[in-house]
């Protein structure tokens, strides 16, 4: 007996919280791709709860591909930030403004 | 409450703690190192729910591959001493309700349905019996989660070239032109701040 599922959902939900309050009310670019990642990382710890809680592992696959597509993110990611740093020489996204 | 419901229980207080001081960290090296202890308690948390393997991918993957990138880019950039500031409170106060409201929610949704109070039993899939699982059902979404890969390094090679390097041009040249242009119409508020404080001198 660990803990109810309702617990871990509510958990991974302040968690998703926290990552959404991240990417929205950081102004640096940085941490905005940080809280996506804070929220993947929310839905990894559901999908793997639900696959105890239903007793398959279909939710474990599902974390696996969250997994990828984090690391797929992050990279081409922080690659499109370095970029845009080079070009203005900030980090803030209020200072993206080219096509205005 | 059994010893893994402890365990469970601490561990989650440890990583909405880490985050939370995570997110609200200005210098980022800082940030990125509570971050790492999350997700050293989230790979606890998947130990816990009986999938070995997926802990030590994420901490591999995660606190490990992820993260580091992350290091390496605020190594890579200086980061002048941001004067950051949060968006003003009248402007997201009204976002914060409405997330309120749909947390209030979602927590009595969760605990109306029934079956929530069911308590997870402990269970584990091994390394051999999720790859089993994983490349007799899923052998084609592996191949797909590949190919993105591959795409994903081709796309961060191409952003990461600076330009002009491929026709020919000297590092330095692309280097001055960029210059040129950001001393144009993009020059930045912290430039100008910074020239400034050049003319004041």
């Amino acid at each position: 007996m660990i803990a109810p599922f309702g617990h871990v959902l509510v958990v991974a939900g302040i968690i998703f919280v926290l990552g959404v309050f991240c990417a929205v009310v950081r102004r640096n670019l940085i941490m905005i791709v940080l809280g996506i990642e804070i929220m993947l990382n929310a839905a990894a710890i559901v999908f793997a709860g639900a696959a105890l809680r239903w007793n398959d592992l279909e939710g474990q696959t599902f974390v696996l591909f969250i997994l990828a597509v984090a690391a797929t993110e992050v990279s081409v990611g922080l690659a499109i930030i370095v970029y845009a740093f080079r070009r203005t020489g900030s980090f803030d996204p209020s200072n993206f403004n080219l096509l205005r | 409450m059994t010893l893994y419901g402890f365990f469970f229980y601490v561990i989650s207080a440890v990583v909405i703690g880490a985050t939370a001081i995570a997110i609200t960290r200005r210098n980022l090296v800082h940030a990125v190192v509570y971050l790492i202890v999350s997700f050293f308690g989230t790979a606890m948390l998947f130990y816990l729910f009986g999938a070995p393997l997926l802990a030590a991918l994420e901490v591999i993957i995660y606190a490990g591959a992820i993260m580091v990138l992350f290091l390496f880019v605020v190594m890579m950039i200086r980061v002048e001493s941001s004067e950051e500031v949060m968006f003003p409170l009248s402007q997201w106060l009204p976002a914060a309700i409405f997330g309120l409201i749909y947390l209030v929610a979602a927590v009595a949704m969760i605990f109306e349905t029934p079956g929530a109070e069911v308590s997870l039993r402990l269970l584990t899939a091994t390394p051999k019996q999720f790859a089993l699982y994983v490349f007799e059902h899923h052998w084609f979404s592996i191949e797909v989660i590949s190919l993105l890969l591959l795409l994903a390094l081709v796309g961060a090679l191409h952003l990461g070239f600076r330009k002009g390097a491929a026709r020919g041009l000297s590092a330095q040249d692309a280097d001055a032109r960029l210059e040129g242009r950001r001393a144009g119409p993009v020059s930045t508020p912290s430039e100008a701040a910074s020239a400034a404080v050049e003319e004041k001198i």
